[in-house]
């Protein structure tokens, strides 16, 4: 399910040996990979361009770049040792889970080792007493689950590509999902990290104990896309599988209906286990292929979940219809079978590959908003269709306000790939604009530097490159990723935009 | 309420520029918690108020010196709460100090701690600059979470100005089961309990009696209770044991020399420690009035995987855990960068921070 769009090469960065000198960069390669060579068996090193370049972009393949090395660590001691060796030499370091992200976050740097953790699949420990699991960053987030079920336990965060993506990608990432309004993002449910230190020192972060002394930088480790720490262990909670969960599915005639329906739920006092929203746009391109049943007629239809015991469950999804029938829903129905249930969501968890069908390539935009605005940014993106002239689907975490717009169009055609990117960042702008935040779950990697600058003053960017050089002194963990250089911003030469600091954003001025 | 963010810029540029310590100051509940206190007080009560609270979005947004209770309030009327439960610690504490102290009550281990309902911050740097991270929504991970990071770190790093916190909807129903359980049996319980699906909220250990209370639809609290037994505390008596647990006015805080507040793996048998214990968040915190040196206290609580916290009395010695020499220099290295000359809670967190 990956976004997929012509090459773009990124800005080259001055210094390094790989721009337009390839003698140089031939030289610079010989000399780390002999060091690394001296520190890893010979299949823990790739270095032939045929073997490095499936390494060369992750999910976000409109960035690509290969890098000097790939280097595969078995253990702790080998990451430790690459770790350390580069540091010495000065070598940027760009650690790599399963490349399923969504904002370039482990694209290589030219210059740079690619460490992938793709050998760290082991889970260690699930201790079901502690509800614990202790596991390699390179295990993926459903096979937690997976070995958790026998225990009656599973791993709740729950990103759709919980089938590929990696816990290491989830922490770098702090990875969401659909269930996270009620059970947390990443940052909920990881007790403890260890990892390596740019200078190559192992470091635990966290613990099976609730408090920790001192700063919580485990909380800063989450989310910080590998520009803190190389992560080897992780410590995860798990939560008791609830007994029973059904779906209510409402149709609405008007999107600003549905989110007046996703407003009178929590004020009703629920908090729904999921709560999505699909456009018609959405709905009528995953029907034809998952045939979910949804109703093609609504302008939008929302999927609200409930879960827990048996009765909870019945009183819950009694009190969802109500509140979603006074809202206006023009019609309702509810999962009767776990079957059913699963159809319901089939076509939710099929948008992005549905998305792939329809259209040559779609550009996957990753915007929050408080929900009040949800009404104003949909119109906003149909005005945006037009003056584009690209088609854009939305699908939506709505319980979360985190909008999954995705723009189709056709890299093969001149302009389009231009077209999609400028739409998409016009979307985040005005997320920005309405109090809201340019990614709410895949990141800033290399996709969304641009729109940093418009969401964080430079005294703000400043305190991010603050946290990364406490942890990383010499800035050799994923370099130029996730927080943009005054020079960059200024380039960019776009303002900072005050958050929320439009009045009335609830009026439509698009 | 710009003349006293102005006047607030005024007083830290001053003391940045004339190397001037400053101790920041909230409601004085939690004068007691920290290394040491040192500085000329920064007032932070007068900058107050709350800033956008709309119940359907499930955030409040407050100025630091909002008290505690003016924010409860305004979320009760609405049947919303704070579910990490700050503790009011003798008096009524700012919104600003709870998240500095970064506490949670006897619902952390279910509900979560004060960082996880952290969406959003505003720190005062020592240039006097107005610097605003995270935001007022559920989702977000643009930049590094310095709001969370800014949570418990009492103050080292500058003030919080704001705080957004993510507020939840009260449960439907509590309810407080009583069992008489020695320490062990209890422990160990709790967290069979906690593996299965029973909307479980809080559980305490004291005095031979486990305290277990439910939060929920009536349905799953009736089943519950059926699955469970034990004794049905009358509400008010439930209500009052929970509120003064939270507030620490249980008896144990009371008139004891030395209280210790060990934070260990949830799973940990009962400790070697003699004197009255108190266990709270299904086992993970454990309270002990002993007279045990320092040095032992500590020892027992590593052994354990957790550490030790010496929470009221003996003022010789440090009174957090110590940290790791690696975990230490990224301290130093952040509170360099944020706070180059030291004026913000010299000490409070760290000793020689």
């Amino acid at each position: 399910m990956h976004a997929t769009a012509p090459d773009a090469s990124p800005e080259p960065r001055p210094g390094d040996p790989a721009t337009g000198d390839p003698a140089g960069s031939a030289a610079r390669r010989r000399e780390v990979a002999r060091a690394l060579a001296a520190l890893l068996p010979a299949d823990c090193l790739l270095s032939r361009e045929e073997e490095l370049r499936p390494y060369e972009c992750d999910g976000l393949a409109a960035y690509r770049q290969q890098p000097l090395l790939v280097a595969l660590p078995r253990t702790e001691a080998q990451v430790c040792a690459v770790v350390r060796a580069c540091h010495q030499l000065g070598v940027p370091l760009v650690a790599r889970g399963a490349g399923t992200g969504l904002s370039g976050g482990a694209m290589p740097h030219a210059a740079g080792v690619l460490l992938s953790l793709a050998r760290f699949d082991r889970i260690l420990d699930i201790d079901p007493l502690a509800r614990t699991a202790r596991v390699q960053p390179g295990v993926r987030n459903l096979a937690v689950s997976e070995a958790a079920a026998p225990f009656g336990l599973y791993y709740a965060p729950d990103p759709s590509s919980q089938l590929a993506c990696t816990i290491g990608g989830n922490v770098a990432e702090n990875s969401g999902g659909v269930h996270c309004l009620k059970y947390g993002l990443t940052v909920h449910n990881v007790l403890a990290v260890r990892g390596c230190t740019v200078e190559g020192e192992i470091i635990e972060l966290g613990g099976a104990a609730l408090d920790a002394p001192g700063l919580d930088l485990l909380a800063i480790i989450l989310g910080s896309e590998g520009l803190l720490l190389i992560v080897t262990e992780v410590l995860l909670k798990l939560v008791p599988r609830p007994e029973r969960a059904q779906v209510v599915m409402a149709s609405f005639d008007d999107v600003g209906k549905a989110g007046e329906g996703v407003a009178a739920i929590i004020a009703a006092g629920i908090i729904p286990a999921g709560l999505e929203m699909m456009d018609r746009q959405a709905t009528a391109a995953v029907e034809p292929f998952v045939k979910a049943g949804y109703d093609l007629s609504a302008a939008a239809i929302l999927l609200a979940e409930s879960d827990g015991t048996a009765d909870e469950v019945a009183e819950e999804v009694a009190a969802l219809e109500s509140v979603l029938r006074a809202a206006g829903a023009t019609a309702i129905s509810v999962s009767r079978s776990e079957a059913e249930r699963l159809r319901f969501w089939s076509g939710r968890k099929n948008a992005f590959p549905a998305a792939g069908r329809l259209s040559p390539d779609y550009y996957c935009m990753d915007g929050t908003i408080p929900r009040k605005a949800l009404g104003a940014v949909l119109r906003a993106i149909e005005a945006m269709e037009q003056k584009y002239g690209l088609k854009c689907l939305n699908v939506f975490h709505a319980g979360d306000g985190n909008l999954h717009p995705l723009i189709l169009f056709d890299a093969n055609r001149e302009g389009e790939w231009q077209r999609a990117e400028a739409f998409g960042i016009e979307i985040l702008e005005l997320c920005v604009r309405l109090g809201g935040t340019i990614t709410g779950e895949h990141g800033v990697g290399v996709e969304k530097l641009n729109p940093m600058c418009v969401q964080f003053s430079p005294a703000e960017r400043a305190a991010f490159f603050a946290v990364k050089a406490a942890f990383d002194p010499p800035g050799l963990l994923n370099p130029g990723k996730a927080i943009p250089t005054l020079a960059r911003c200024a380039e960019y030469g776009r303002e900072h935009i005050r958050r929320g600091a439009v009045p009335h954003p609830e009026l439509p001025r698009f | 309420m710009e003349g006293a963010l102005a006047a607030l810029r005024t007083a830290v540029m001053e003391a940045h520029r004339a190397r001037r310590p400053l101790l920041l100051c909230g409601a004085g509940t939690k004068d007691f918690y920290g290394e040491s206190r040192a500085g000329a007080p920064l007032d932070l009560p007068g900058y107050r108020g709350v800033v956008d609270y709309e119940p359907s979005e499930l955030v409040l947004t407050a100025r630091c010196g909002t008290p505690l209770s003016e924010i409860e309030a305004l979320l009760t009327a609405e049947r919303q709460f704070l579910a990490f439960e700050p503790p009011p610690l003798g008096g009524d504490p700012t919104i600003g100090g709870a998240i500095s102290a970064g506490l949670s009550g006897p619902r952390r281990a279910h509900a979560g701690a004060a960082r996880d309902f952290v969406l959003g911050a505003v720190l005062l740097g020592v240039d006097g600059e107005v610097l605003r991270f995270g935001g007022r929504v559920m989702k977000n991970v643009a930049g590094f979470d310095v709001s969370r990071l800014l949570c418990g770190s009492l103050g080292i790093l500058g003030p919080i100005l704001e705080v957004s916190l993510k507020v939840l909807p009260l449960p439907r129903e509590e309810q407080t089961l009583r069992f008489e359980l020695g320490e062990a049996e209890a422990l160990a319980a709790f967290n069979r309990w906690a593996g299965q699906p029973l909307p479980v909220s809080a559980t305490a250990w004291w005095a031979g009696a486990a305290y277990l209370r439910l939060s929920g639809a009536a349905p799953a609290l009736r089943a519950a209770r059926t699955r469970l037994g034990g004794e049905t505390l009358e509400p008010a008596a439930a209500a009052a044991w929970w509120r003064d647990l939270r507030s620490q006015r249980h008896e144990l805080f009371g008139a004891v020399r030395n209280l210790w507040r060990l934070s260990v793996p949830c799973g940990s048998a009962p400790l070697a420690l003699e004197g009255a214990r108190l266990s709270e968040w299904g086992g993970a915190l454990r309270w002990c009035a002993t007279e045990l040196p320092a040095a032992e206290v500590r020892r027992i609580a590593t052994a354990a995987g957790g550490t030790a916290m010496h929470w009221r009395g003996g003022t010789a010695g440090s009174r957090f855990h110590p940290l790791t020499p690696a975990v230490l220099a990224i301290h130093r290295r952040l509170k360099q960068r944020f706070d180059p000359h030291g004026i913000f809670n010299q000490g409070r967190l760290v000793a020689e921070l």
